[in-house]
């Protein structure tokens, strides 16, 4: 990259399963913490800040740009202008990477980014045949047109809206589509329950070793002030034997995805500050990590919609000329266990790397003694907009405590996209 | 001054504006040459044929700030004033009753003379903003509303709500004043002169009618003749409760809305003028402005080229203190990390902010969101982690030595080579806490006092080694988080608690010699404490006075000829007395509520001071033992030169332990009755008790040459 930017530190909340302590917020109010944690931990003045990049998924309408909310609310003056962007679960990628183009273009020098999700707050609506008949109703008339309107109205009508995890174009919900990825990829039920009792396993690990804590700021919120601290969604005794004795969630049939081998729907926020290390040099933060590289992709939407990390992990090792095994820390968002096994057979496969990633060889066999070392997104949890925040801050926190060098982290969304980003450890 | 350095006037569709801008001040004030600039403002507008209405509003941030205070102390003897407010009294029923109706645009504070001008005009107008407020603050320098305020203010907004606001002397925020009619309309601060404007041109149409809503039972004690003397005479017994007499402004401000409600206006303003130049010559007036002087001299920091900005705090110690020096920093944008040992410490502090901070919601002078943000500057950890990013430590831990040199070295530990370290302590002197330090030049005393959002002291404490640029920050803090700042230096008790010991082991001593418990507190109420020594005790607790008894003060104490303490404290701390703390002190609690039953001493206290037989003594025997321990006690902080300043002395003792406001504090008293007349009574209290009632040598210098202490 033209410039050197580096990663400051990163703060997040705890994770909570949706419907938990978050319910009564505003998915802003994940942001506030979460920046105002960051400035706190830092100790940078608000006003060195140039931008703020947040993410989000389900937006609310009352605060559609969360990131300005988010940003005021943590103490960030007005004059710093604030976006807020949207890609699926990598738009914390988005927002970072976002951020870092601001800073090499040289619209900014400091950017914080981050993104937010609250899941138990997501705007439910009404139906369009409702929605197009509040709509006229705006316009009504005296008493007749009123009448009118009270008549057109029918109980179905108001049968809530709720917003669907699918998408759009194809109506598959993610889990019908990682269904079609298992078996494309010839991913069992049993190495996904595997993998899924082993990010619990590493995560309540994680936690208990203080290093999940390191991440994230307290949170109580009035009138009790009840202190939160923790991530709720680990289960330090998920095992296999108990995940098999799930049944199939998206495919009742034939189906290997169950509620015990996805992520949850997840309420939190995170964010990150980035820098160029001139000015990180000049205000005298000490910056963990340099960002080395990222990228974005694409895949169809028909069978590869989890495939991004396959696809964006290729693509930034072809672009900055390394390969898997120069990296001490791998960081790959969980999306499902089975899309996190499908992905690692396809990085593995000479056959897929041929027909779909223009390679000669497999990418590689994924060194799983580097792989997501405190658990992922299946155990800790996954606030859409929030995870690729928490996703850069802990590959360089593992950077850092394992004394690597480089560390690889990837991430799948809706839309079939993808992103992988390149750290370097400079602590 | 000439009227264009106080107002112009612009003209627009039949409307004069008159604006408001006196120059080369930073707020527009009335004083005597004010007045006569006004005088034939009514005249100019009846005669000018393009105005039909007029406005007036201020260019500055405020409307105005009130009466010019430094012109009263011109004021020597009767008839130095009356005529100016007489004067006064012609050019605002002038206005009131010219042709052309004029509407007074308010935004910012619309104080004391601004208020009563405002209320001469025909209509007004106040900008929705939270800047914009309205009080008659007289009451609080010893005076009354002499612009027609205590003729006008009942006649629009009722008698109860006059009273109230006269008597108290408290703001009122634009949705209240607008609720109350005190205001006729509310708009947004860029709408203002429009609207005032507007509402000139009905006026002037006579398109405008005021109405009032009013509860039926505010209807009969604001509009009959019985209603209102029931709540004249409720006023007058309810403030001779609380006053005791020692502030004659409160009964003259009634006097004055009485007479003009019995016997009209006019009557009303005669007697106005009268009693305002009679409280302008009392020496509770002239006390009361000196602690007003006091009070705006010590917001400005002496310091301020040497201070650093503090935004960054953290908090050692979430208890009753800890939660209000964090309240009074949140509120004013400055981060905190609120450490303790306990998380439920910490979340009991938090709601004590955030039940603080509802009300302010509630009375709509905060945001929701606003408040949510503030809540958001405090983070709560049971670590130090992040104390290398803070600019400041205060602790307030419990009151030991040992400990505070314990958490002294833990944050030195952590923190940067800059950090200060401010200790919340009371009386443990602030070199000892500094003993061990790595970096004593920034240990300092930050003396907050309980509770901290309320009151309004904070004594800085500096040792011989802290730095002049960390007294500069700690005062710069202080002021931003809206206190009154005194320096002092270090030594046992510094200032305050010092000669809070003296008074509070001198009213031990007594009851030891068979006085009554109640009496004391009496007694000293009537000499103008707010709360007595022996109520004091309970409330800020025995251990903390057992404490005291065992520390440094006591020790200095004692050193001294003819001295003689008491360990009864410790005694009564020993047997599990801890004051409103346990519900077992010197009062009886109610074993429910858990409140304190008025005027129910706890008999079983008494066996610790020999029995529960009490003699009856007179009060001003009393007065003058305990009083003058303490005024005796200041003036050796004085000459010890633990005072700086007589002044500091003054504001230090009215705004942190109460004494009495209307003597302006020990040396502001001093002054008022002569140091001699002190010397005589500490003399013979002398010849009864011994040696520690010498005057000390200053205030013995002091009574020979008849030189003041202050230059006021």
């Amino acid at each position: 990259m033209s410039k050197n930017i580096v990663f400051i530190d990163g703060c997040r909340t705890p994770f909570l399963r949706s419907g938990g302590a978050y319910i009564d917020l505003m998915s802003y109010q994940l942001g506030q913490f979460a920046i105002k944690g960051l400035l706190l931990k830092t100790g940078i003045d608000p006003k060195e800040i140039d931008s703020v990049v947040m993410g989000t998924v389900i937006s609310n309408v009352q605060t559609s740009n969360v990131a300005r909310e988010a940003a005021l609310t943590a103490g960030i003056p007005y004059s710093t202008p604030c976006q807020t962007v949207s890609q699926a679960c990598i738009s914390a990628n988005r927002a970072i990477s976002n951020g870092i183009m601001e800073i090499m273009s040289g619209q900014a020098e400091v950017v914080v980014a981050g993104g937010v999700e609250n899941t138990s707050d997501s705007p439910i609506g009404y139906k369009k045949a409702m929605r197009k008949k509040l709509f006229k109703a705006q316009k009504l008339k005296g008493m007749g047109d009123s009448l009118k309107f009270l008549f057109s109205l029918r109980p179905g009508d108001f049968l809530p809206d709720r917003p669907r995890v699918a998408e759009y174009s194809t109506n598959r919900t993610m889990g019908q589509d990682c269904e079609i990825l298992v078996s494309n990829l010839k991913v069992n039920r049993e190495e996904q329950d595997a993998f899924a009792a082993r990010s619990h396993q590493l995560a309540a690990k994680a936690m208990e070793k203080g290093h999940l804590q390191e991440e994230m700021c307290e949170v109580s919120l009035p009138p009790k002030f009840k202190s939160i601290k923790k991530d709720n969604g680990i289960r330090p005794d998920t095992n296999e034997e108990k995940l098999a004795r799930l049944r199939p969630a998206f495919d009742k049939k034939y189906g290997s995805l169950t509620a015990g081998n996805s992520s949850f729907l997840t309420d939190g926020g995170a964010a990150v500050l980035i820098m160029t290390e001139e000015k990180a040099k000049s205000l005298g933060l000490k910056p963990k990590a340099k960002i080395v590289d990222f990228v974005f992709t694409g895949q169809s939407l028909e069978d590869e919609l989890l495939l991004g990390p396959t696809y964006a992990t290729s693509r930034i090792l072809k672009k900055t000329g390394m390969s898997l095994s120069d990296f001490d820390v791998i960081e790959f968002h969980e999306a499902f266990a089975g899309q996190i096994m499908a992905n690692l057979n396809a990085l593995a496969s000479d056959e897929f790397a041929r027909k779909k990633l223009g390679r000669e060889i497999a990418v590689g066999k994924m060194p799983m003694e580097k792989f997501n070392l405190w658990g992922g997104s299946l155990s800790i949890g996954h606030p859409f907009g929030a995870t690729g925040a928490r996703l850069v801050t802990t590959t360089a926190n593992r950077l850092i405590k394992e004394k690597g060098r480089y560390g690889l982290l990837a991430a799948c969304a809706a839309g079939a996209h993808g992103h992988a980003m390149i750290l370097e450890n400079i602590s | 001054m000439t009227k264009q350095d106080y107002y112009t006037i612009t003209k627009k569709d039949g409307v004069a504006t008159i604006w408001l801008d006196q120059k080369g001040e930073k707020v527009n004030k009335v004083g005597p040459e004010v007045v006569g600039l006004f005088e034939d403002l009514a005249d100019s507008l009846e005669n000018d044929p393009e105005v039909k209405a007029a406005v007036l509003i201020s260019k500055k941030k405020d409307f105005i700030a009130g009466a010019d205070i430094d012109s009263f102390l011109e004021v020597k003897k009767p008839g130095d004033w009356k005529p100016i407010t007489q004067k006064g009294h012609q050019i605002l029923d002038r206005m009131a009753n010219s042709k052309i109706p004029v509407v007074a645009a308010i935004h910012g504070a619309a104080l004391g003379a601004g208020l009563e001008i405002a209320l001469a005009c025909a209509g007004r107008v106040a900008s929705s903003d939270p800047s914009t407020k309205m009080a008659f603050p007289e009451v609080q320098l010893g005076i009354l509303p002499g612009g027609a305020g205590t003729q006008r203010a009942p006649r629009l907004v009722g008698l109860q709500k006059a009273l109230d606001m006269m008597l108290t002397g408290r703001n009122i925020f634009s949705v209240p004043a607008k609720k109350m009619g005190l205001v006729d309309e509310l708009v947004h601060p860029s709408k203002l002169h429009q609207a005032a404007s507007k509402l000139a041109l009905r006026i002037a149409e006579g398109k405008f009618k005021r109405k009032r809503k009013q509860k039926l039972l505010d209807k009969f004690l604001d509009g009959t003749a019985l209603g209102r003397s029931i709540v004249i005479r409720t006023a007058r017994k309810k403030t001779q409760a609380m006053t005791k007499g020692n502030y004659p402004a409160v009964p003259r401000i009634i006097d004055c809305v009485e007479t003009g409600l019995k016997k009209g206006m006019k009557v009303g303003l005669e007697a106005e003028a009268t009693k305002f130049e009679e409280l302008l010559l009392t020496k509770a007036s002239r006390a009361l402005i000196s602690l007003f002087f006091g009070m705006t001299d010590k917001k400005k920091n002496p310091y301020s080229d040497k201070a650093k900005k503090i935004d960054y705090l953290a908090m050692v110690g979430a208890g009753f203190m800890g939660a209000g020096i964090t309240e009074v920093s949140i509120t004013k944008d400055i981060d905190v990390l609120l450490k303790d040992i306990k998380d439920e410490t910490i979340t009991s502090a938090k709601k004590l902010i955030w039940k603080s901070l509802k009300k302010k919601v509630r009375r709509k002078a905060l945001r929701k969101t606003q408040a949510e943000e503030i809540m958001g500057n405090v983070k709560g950890q049971l670590d130090y982690s992040d104390f290398d990013n803070v600019d400041i430590i205060i602790e307030a831990v419990f009151e030991a030595v040992g400990l505070k040199q314990k958490v002294l070295a833990e944050c030195e530990a952590v923190t940067h080579d800059k950090c200060i370290f401010a200790s919340n302590t009371s009386a443990l002197p602030i070199g000892k806490i500094a003993a061990k330090a790595k970096r004593p030049e920034l240990v300092i005393g930050m003396h907050y006092f309980s509770p901290v959002p309320k009151m309004p002291l904070l004594e800085i404490v500096k040792t011989p080694k802290t730095a002049d640029w960390v007294v500069a920050s700690c005062f710069e803090l202080g002021i931003r988080q809206g206190k009154t700042c005194i320096v002092v230096n270090d030594a046992p008790g510094f200032y305050t608690t010092r000669i809070l010991a003296a008074f509070m082991n001198e009213a031990l001593l007594m009851l030891e010699e068979g006085a009554d418990a109640l009496q004391l507190d009496s007694a000293m109420k009537k000499w103008g404490f707010p709360v007595g020594p022996i109520t004091l005790m309970d409330e800020v607790g025995i251990d903390v006075g057992a404490h005291i008894a065992k520390g440094d003060i006591t020790e200095a104490f004692m050193q001294r000829e003819g001295a003689k303490s008491t360990d009864v404290m410790v005694k009564l701390f020993e047997a599990g007395f801890h004051g409103r703390k346990n519900k077992k002190g010197f009062f009886q609690y109610d074993s429910k509520t858990g409140k304190k039953k008025r005027g129910q001493i706890n008999n079983e206290v008494y066996q610790f001071f020999g029995g529960s037989s009490r003699k009856k003594l007179e009060d001003e025997y009393i007065q003058n033992r305990l009083g003058f321990t303490m005024i005796n006690e200041a003036v050796r902080c004085l000459e010890d030169g633990v005072l700086e300043s007589a002044q500091d002395g003054d504001i230090g003792a009215v705004f942190g332990l109460g004494f009495p406001p209307f003597t302006g504090g020990p040396f502001l008293h001093l002054d008022t009755i002569g140091a001699d007349k002190a010397v005589a009574i500490l003399n013979s209290l002398k010849e009864k008790y011994g040696a520690r009632f010498n005057p000390c040598n200053l205030l013995q210098e002091k009574a020979k040459s008849g030189e003041k202490f202050r230059n006021f």
